[in-house]
C-alpha cells in the first residue's frame, strides 16, 4: 500500500477516475446520443431536423446575435473601466477591482432575481432590453479583469518610450497599449462570450420566458424527453464554442504575449 | 544652424515627490554636441533630472530649454530629445525593423526614407540583416543595440541615455563602452548619460556632473573631478582615495596624520580645517622605512592584475590605501612618501552640526524630533527658536532600542584613515554628522544619543 502510495502517478488516479467519470463519459454520451435516431440506429436525423426546422435554428442564429452584443457591449464598458483602474495607485485599483467582483460572491439566480426586481421597482419592461442589461451585469467582471491583469502588467516605460519617440496619447494608445492588450481582450471576449451561447436561467428570468436562447431550447428539449435531439442540438454549440477557443488561442498566440487568463 | 553655445539650459528645478525632495535646486547647461554624464549613487536625483529632460515628469519649480526654446511643461512627444532606457523598453509587438521605424512613421516620413534611415541606423549599431528578426528573440545587448538605433534614426537634437549598459554583462558593457563613444563623435549629436559606474563616466564624458542627495556636487572635465574633487562625497565616489582629516597650517603646508607635509595649495588661510585626499597610486612605498617620510606595517596585501593593493597602518593608528606594482610583505615594516603635487586639499563641507531646537525648559531643548537634556542656557525661555551645534565626535550612536533618544539610518559612510564620518538621516528627515571608531554599515537603524555637556545652544537668529 505504501508503495503504491509513494509512486506521485498514481495519485492522479483519483483525477482520472473523476475525468473519466464527469467529462469524458457525458461528452461520448453526447456524441453517441446526437448521431442516433429516436429508434437507436446510427442516423443524421436530428443533425437534418435542425437544419430543417427553423425554429431551433433561428434561435440559434438569434442567441448568436444576442451573445455578441452582450460582449460588444461588455468590451465597450470593460476596457475603459480596466483601463481607469490600471492607472490607479495599486493600493486604491485593488479596491475598486474587489467591488467589481463582489457580485460575483452571489449566486447568478438571486442577483438575476434581483434585477427583475429591480426592474419591475423602475417600472422598465422586461424583454431583449432586459436581457441584454442583465447578461452584461453579470458578464462585465469577466471582461475587465482580464484587460485590466494585462494592462497592468505593461511595462510604463513601454509607454514612455512610444511618447518619446513623437507618439501623442492617442497614437500611443492605438499603436502600443491597445495592440499590448490584445490578450486580455481575447481572453475576456471568450470568457464573456461562451457562458452568454449557452445561458437560460437569465433569458427565462429576465424576459419572462418570452425569448428563448439557445440553452432555453436545448433544456426543453431534454427535460421533454427528446435526449437525441438536445444531444445533437449541445454537439452543435460545443462545436461552435471550441471553434471560437481555437481562433482565441491563435491569435493570443499571434499576439505573442502572457497575462491573458485563457 | 548655430554650431556653438548651450542646447540645455536647467534653471533652478526642484522637484518634490510626497514624500521627498529629489532635486533640490539644481541648474547646469549642456553644450552643444558633447558628451555629459550625470553620476551619482542611486537615488541621488540623477535618473529624475533626466526624466525632467525627456518630458516624463514635470518639475515642481524652475525652467528647462532645449534649444533655445522654454521646455518645462512641453509633453515628450514635442520635444526635440530621445531616450534609451535602461531596460530596454522595445515594443514586443513589433519586429526590429518596426520598433526603429516607429518614431519616421509617426512623423509620416516618406517610405523609401524611413527604409534607408532604418537600414543606417541598424548598420550603426551592428544590427545589419537583423530587421525581421523578432526583438524578444534577441540577447540584451542586442536589444540595447536596437533601443538605440530606435532612438538615434529620429536625429534627435539630445540623446538620452538612462544607465543603458546597466543591465549588461561586464564585457558587453565595455564593448558598447566603446562604441558609444565613437557613435557621439560621429554623429555630433548632444549626449546626456545617466549613470551610477565611475568608471563608465570617466572613460566616456567630456563632463561629468557629479551629485549626491538632489544637489550637483561638481562640474567637470574627468580629468578635473579625478585630479581635483571639490569635497570629501566627489573624492571617495571617483576611484579609490585616501580621505584625512587635516589643518592648513599655512599656504602650501599642511598638516595630517600628526605631522606636516608640503603642498602646492593656497588660499585656504591659516590653521583652517581641511579634508585631505591622497590617491593610492600617489603614496610612494619603500622597504627602507628610516629614509621614508613617514612609516608604517603592511596589513593586508592584495594582488589586482597590474598592481598589488596594500593597506599600511601607521604608528599612530592611520590606515593608508597604496597601489604599487612591487609587493610587500604583509607585517613588513615599510617607509612611505607623497610629493607635494599629490597631496589635494578641500575645504571641509562642515566641521560640526548645526540643527535648530526648540526650548523645553531651562535645561531640556527639543531637537530632531526628541527632547535632549543640556546645561542651562542664558537670555532663552521656554518655546524659543534655539541654534544647536555640536561635534562629530560628540554624537554616540547605539543600536540598543531603549538606550538611543532619536532615530536615524546610516545613509553615507566615509573612512578617513583611522575614523569613520557617518551621515545619518534621523526619521525626521534631518542630516546629523557622526565621527566614530565603531565600525557600521550602510542603511542600519541607529540611535542617536547627545551628552548634555556636548550642545552648544544659542539664540536662534533670523
Amino acid at each position: 500500500m505504501l508503495k503504491f502510495l509513494s509512486r506521485r502517478r498514481n495519485w492522479s488516479i483519483p483525477y482520472v477516475i473523476f475525468l473519466a467519470v464527469f467529462v469524458v463519459m457525458p461528452l461520448v454520451l453526447v456524441l453517441v446520443y446526437a448521431f442516433q435516431s429516436e429508434s437507436g440506429g446510427f442516423s443524421f436525423a436530428n443533425f437534418s431536423k435542425f437544419i430543417n426546422q427553423p425554429e431551433a435554428a433561428n434561435t440559434f442564429i438569434y442567441s448568436i446575435g444576442i451573445a455578441l452584443i452582450t460582449t460588444i457591449i461588455s468590451l465597450a464598458l470593460g476596457y475603459p473601466a480596466a483601463y481607469i483602474l490600471s492607472r490607479m495607485r495599486p493600493a486604491r485599483a485593488r479596491v475598486v477591482v474587489m467591488l467589481f467582483i463582489l457580485p460575483m460572491w452571489i449566486n447568478v439566480l438571486v442577483r438575476t432575481l434581483a434585477t427583475v426586481a429591480l426592474f419591475d421597482f423602475l417600472t422598465l419592461p422586461l424583454g431583449e432590453g432586459a436581457l441584454i442589461f442583465g447578461m452584461v451585469y453579470n458578464f462585465l467582471p469577466f471582461m475587465i479583469y482580464p484587460i485590466y491583469n494585462v494592462l497592468q502588467k505593461m511595462d510604463p516605460s513601454l509607454i514612455e518610450a512610444a511618447e518619446d519617440l513623437g507618439a501623442t496619447p492617442r497614437q500611443v494608445f492605438r499603436h502600443v497599449v491597445f495592440p499590448l492588450s490584445m490578450p486580455g481582450i481575447v481572453s475576456g471576449v471568450m470568457m464573456v462570450f461562451m457562458p452568454t451561447i449557452s445561458t437560460f436561467a437569465i433569458a427565462e428570468l429576465l424576459t419572462m420566458n418570452n425569448i428563448k436562447l439557445f440553452g432555453t431550447t436545448i433544456q426543453e428539449n431534454i427535460n421533454n424527453g427528446m435526449w437525441h435531439y438536445g444531444a445533437a442540438l449541445s454537439l452543435i454549440m460545443l462545436v461552435i464554442i471550441g471553434i471560437t477557443t481555437l481562433f482565441g488561442d491563435q491569435s493570443a498566440e499571434d499576439a505573442a504575449n502572457d497575462g491573458g487568463l485563457l | 544652424m548655430v554650431e556653438s553655445g548651450n542646447i540645455i539650459e536647467i534653471k533652478n528645478i526642484t522637484k518634490h515627490f510626497p514624500d521627498k525632495v529629489v532635486l533640490d535646486d539644481v541648474s547646469l547647461s549642456v553644450r552643444r554636441g558633447e558628451f555629459l554624464t550625470i553620476l551619482g549613487p542611486s537615488g541621488c536625483g540623477k535618473t529624475t533630472l533626466l526624466r525632467l529632460l525627456a518630458g516624463f515628469n514635470s518639475a515642481s519649480s524652475g525652467e528647462i530649454s532645449i534649444d533655445g526654446k522654454a521646455m518645462t511643461e512641453t509633453p515628450p512627444h514635442l520635444r526635440p530629445v530621445n531616450t534609451v532606457f535602461q531596460r530596454y523598453a522595445l515594443f514586443p509587438n513589433y519586429n526590429v525593423y518596426d520598433n526603429i521605424a516607429f518614431g519616421l512613421k509617426l512623423q509620416k516620413v516618406d517610405k523609401k526614407e524611413i527604409e534607408q534611415r532604418v537600414k543606417r541606423a541598424l548598420k550603426m549599431v551592428g544590427m545589419t540583416d537583423y530587421e525581421h528578426r523578432d526583438v524578444q528573440s534577441l540577447s540584451g545587448g542586442q536589444q540595447q543595440r536596437v533601443a538605440i538605433a530606435r532612438a538615434i534614426v529620429n536625429r534627435p537634437k539630445v540623446l538620452l541615455l538612462d544607465e543603458p549598459l546597466a543591465a549588461l554583462d561586464l564585457k558587453m558593457r565595455k564593448d558598447m563602452q566603446i562604441e558609444l563613444k565613437e557613435m557621439h563623435r560621429t554623429l555630433g549629436i548632444t549626449f546626456v548619460y545617466v549613470t551610477h559606474d565611475q568608471e563608465e563616466a570617466l572613460t566616456l564624458s567630456d563632463t561629468i556632473v557629479v551629485m549626491n542627495e538632489g544637489k550637483i556636487q561638481q562640474i567637470g572635465s574627468p580629468t578635473d573631478i579625478y585630479n581635483e574633487p571639490c569635497n570629501s562625497f566627489v573624492a571617495d565616489f571617483i576611484g579609490e582615495s585616501n580621505i584625512l582629516n587635516a589643518t592648513m597650517v599655512r599656504d602650501r603646508l599642511v598638516r595630517f596624520m600628526n605631522r606636516e607635509f608640503e603642498c602646492i595649495d593656497e588660499g585656504f588661510g591659516e590653521n583652517v580645517e581641511v579634508d585631505v585626499v591622497v590617491r593610492p597610486e600617489d603614496v610612494y612605498i619603500i622597504r627602507n622605512a628610516e629614509a621614508a617620510m613617514f612609516h608604517g606595517v603592511v596589513r593586508s596585501s592584495i594582488f589586482k592584475g597590474v598592481h598589488y593593493e596594500m593597506l599600511v597602518e601607521t604608528p599612530d593608528g592611520y590606515e593608508i590605501q597604496i597601489q604599487d606594482y612591487n609587493s610587500f610583505d604583509v607585517g613588513s615594516e615599510v617607509g612611505m612618501m607623497i610629493k607635494p603635487a599629490d597631496i589635494h586639499v578641500m575645504r571641509k563641507e562642515r566641521t560640526e552640526n548645526h540643527v535648530e531646537g526648540v526650548m523645553v525648559d531651562s535645561t531640556h531643548v527639543s531637537l530632531l524630533g526628541e527632547t535632549f537634556e543640556c546645561k542651562e542656557v542664558e537670555g532663552v525661555s521656554a518655546g524659543d527658536k534655539v541654534d544647536v551645534a555640536f561635534d562629530f565626535g560628540a554624537v554616540e550612536l547605539t543600536d540598543d532600542a531603549d538606550d538611543g533618544t532619536s532615530w536615524g539610518t546610516i545613509r553615507f559612510i566615509l573612512y578617513k584613515g583611522d575614523r569613520y564620518h557617518l551621515t545619518v538621516r534621523t526619521d525626521e528627515g534631518e542630516n546629523i554628522y557622526v565621527d566614530t571608531h565603531d565600525v557600521w554599515e550602510d542603511l542600519d537603524e541607529v540611535g542617536i544619543k547627545l551628552s548634555p555637556e556636548a550642545l552648544r545652544i544659542t539664540p536662534h537668529k533670523g
